[in-house]
């Protein structure tokens, strides 16, 4: 049994869940912030990160979005087949984003294809855009929300390659990525790699490999030792923060994989700028919350 | 390296005094305008409805906040407008510095060959505010002055605002020719090639 109560219920939590998290990075990010902040510590780079620090600062005493570019919205849904609410989440959530486009405010960023209208409220023809996932024996809807704003989307591709380009091949076309286009990301990003056997697949994957922690690997052993080859690599190339030269380049390398063709070694690479607005929450049947990306938030 | 202060109307003799990785604070006037207004005036012909002479423009797009009761003549407030990538208005730089007569432009991350003639073509320059820092931006912003080519939605219009102490600016290209961010990039990609050369043999994951 579904209310225009319930619908409601869930628009206002997770419109406040958007404004909040379109001024506040995730627990995780701040953290490898401030670690890489710490070794910065020549050149611009020292310059640049006080003015993040100040950034974040303002962005919470004056509760406003940290970055103008809130993205194009994007909900990432867990949801348990038990949820009681399966029929309100899709409009309840294109509720939710009208409202905190208008309240947080939120920038307008949905442009009509062919139209070429920005529609002013960020909805638009698949947009939000919902990806979905259905979590058997749970009662739990857990929803990530993503910011991403344009500059860090432009890094974004996916191809397929021919297995004997192997591995290392993935490992090339992420390096020439983050040294032309990475430069514009605002780095220092975190850099998703989904590996699978086409390119719609690889891509979708990269993008899941930027909800994953910073800091966190994946639990294949050889994954993480690539994750972890592939993150020393392009830090040795030290983009420094804002593409002005420093020791570091990337706050990490996360990848997601799903099984190949035999023929075919397809990726597809996301890239997440220093500004990661990711945000997860956890909601019970009752609409009580678990908050859990950024602990002791009170929305 | 050296730090400037300028103000608006910025000369020639202004923009002749600095060179890559100079750093400026700018107070007056600068006027956003992305990939739409570039496109209106360097490629469609279209005369820009703000005299920018002398001006800055600033590659962003604006949250804007309208702060005027219904029935009284619109305005704005600045909630947060931090820098776009600069490199989208490649295609269209030179030709809408010849045009506009701006001084300053304001992005961030580099521009290209093109860009770099239009300033030496032009006594102009390319700076880098940092990317992400769109409330401290937007806190050096005093004023907002109006807005033109609202048509073109909000992030996309020209709003003209006042600054004061606009900066860090990071000065990306110079009006000699020099380009910070393209120098850096030759440095990228000689470590890109030794970084990759450093994982040959240790990805064979396939025996």
């Amino acid at each position: 049994m579904t209310t225009d109560l319930q619908r409601e219920q869930l628009a206002k939590l997770v419109a406040s869940f958007m404004s909040y998290s379109a001024g506040h990075l995730p627990d995780d990010v701040k953290l490898r912030l401030t670690e890489m902040s710490k070794i910065e510590n020549e050149g611009f780079a020292p310059d640049i990160y006080n003015v993040m620090q100040k950034n974040m600062e303002l962005a919470d005493s004056l509760k406003r979005p940290s970055c103008q570019d809130t993205g194009i919205p994007q909900f990432f849904c867990r949801v348990g087949s038990k949820w009681p609410y399966l029929d309100i989440i899709e409009d309840a959530l294109i509720d939710a984003v009208k409202e905190a486009t208008a309240k947080a405010p939120l920038r307008p960023n949905a442009v009509e294809v062919f139209d070429e209208k920005n529609t002013g409220n960020n909805i638009g023809t698949h947009s939000p855009w919902i990806d979905w996932e259905i979590v058997k024996d749970s009662d739990v809807l857990e929803l990530y929300f993503y910011m991403a704003g344009g500059g860090c989307s432009l890094p974004g591709f996916s191809k397929v390659l021919m297995p004997l380009e192997g591995y290392e091949g993935i490992a090339k076309a992420v390096f020439e990525q983050m040294t032309t286009y990475g430069v514009n990301a605002c780095p220092p990003c975190l850099v998703g790699i989904g590996i699978a056997g086409s390119s719609e697949v690889a891509a979708k994957l990269s993008k899941k490999a930027l909800l994953r922690q910073v800091g966190s690997h994946n639990p294949n052993p050889k994954a993480a030792e690539m994750e972890k080859l592939i993150e020393d690599g392009l830090n040795s190339i030290g983009l420094g923060p804002g593409g002005f030269g420093g020791k570091l380049s990337v706050m990490g390398v996360n990848i997601e994989q799903a099984s190949r063709h035999p023929a075919t070694l397809a990726m597809g690479m996301s890239t997440a700028c220093w500004a990661h607005r990711r945000a997860g929450i956890r909601i019970n049947p009752d609409f009580t919350y678990d908050f859990f990306t950024h602990k002791g938030a009170a929305l | 390296m050296s730090t400037f202060e300028f103000k608006t109307p910025v000369t020639e003799e202004d923009i002749r005094k600095v060179h890559i990785g100079d750093v400026i604070y700018l107070t007056g006037d600068i006027v956003t305008g992305r990939d739409d207004v570039h496109h209106r005036v360097a490629i469609s012909g279209k005369e820009p409805p703000v005299d920018l002479t002398g001006k800055a423009i600033f590659h962003a797009g604006p949250i804007m906040k309208k702060i005027s009761a219904e029935g009284e003549p619109d305005k704005y407030k600045v909630i947060s407008v931090g820098p776009t990538t600069s490199m989208r208005m490649e295609k269209a730089q030179a030709e809408f510095l010849a045009k506009t007569g701006v001084k300053i432009i304001i992005g961030k991350g580099g521009m290209g060959p093109k860009t770099t003639q239009g300033c030496i073509d032009n006594c102009a320059i390319h700076t880098i505010f940092p990317g992400g820092c769109a409330v401290v931006a937007a806190e050096e912003v005093v004023g907002v002055e109006g807005v033109e080519w609202l048509d073109l939605g909000m992030p996309e219009a020209m709003w003209k605002l006042k600054a004061e102490r606009f900066g860090p600016l990071i000065v990306s290209i110079d009006s000699y020719g020099g380009n910070l961010i393209e120098n850096n990039k030759i440095e990228f990609n000689e470590k890109r090639e030794k970084a990759l050369e450093e994982l040959k043999g240790k990805l064979n994951f396939m025996d």
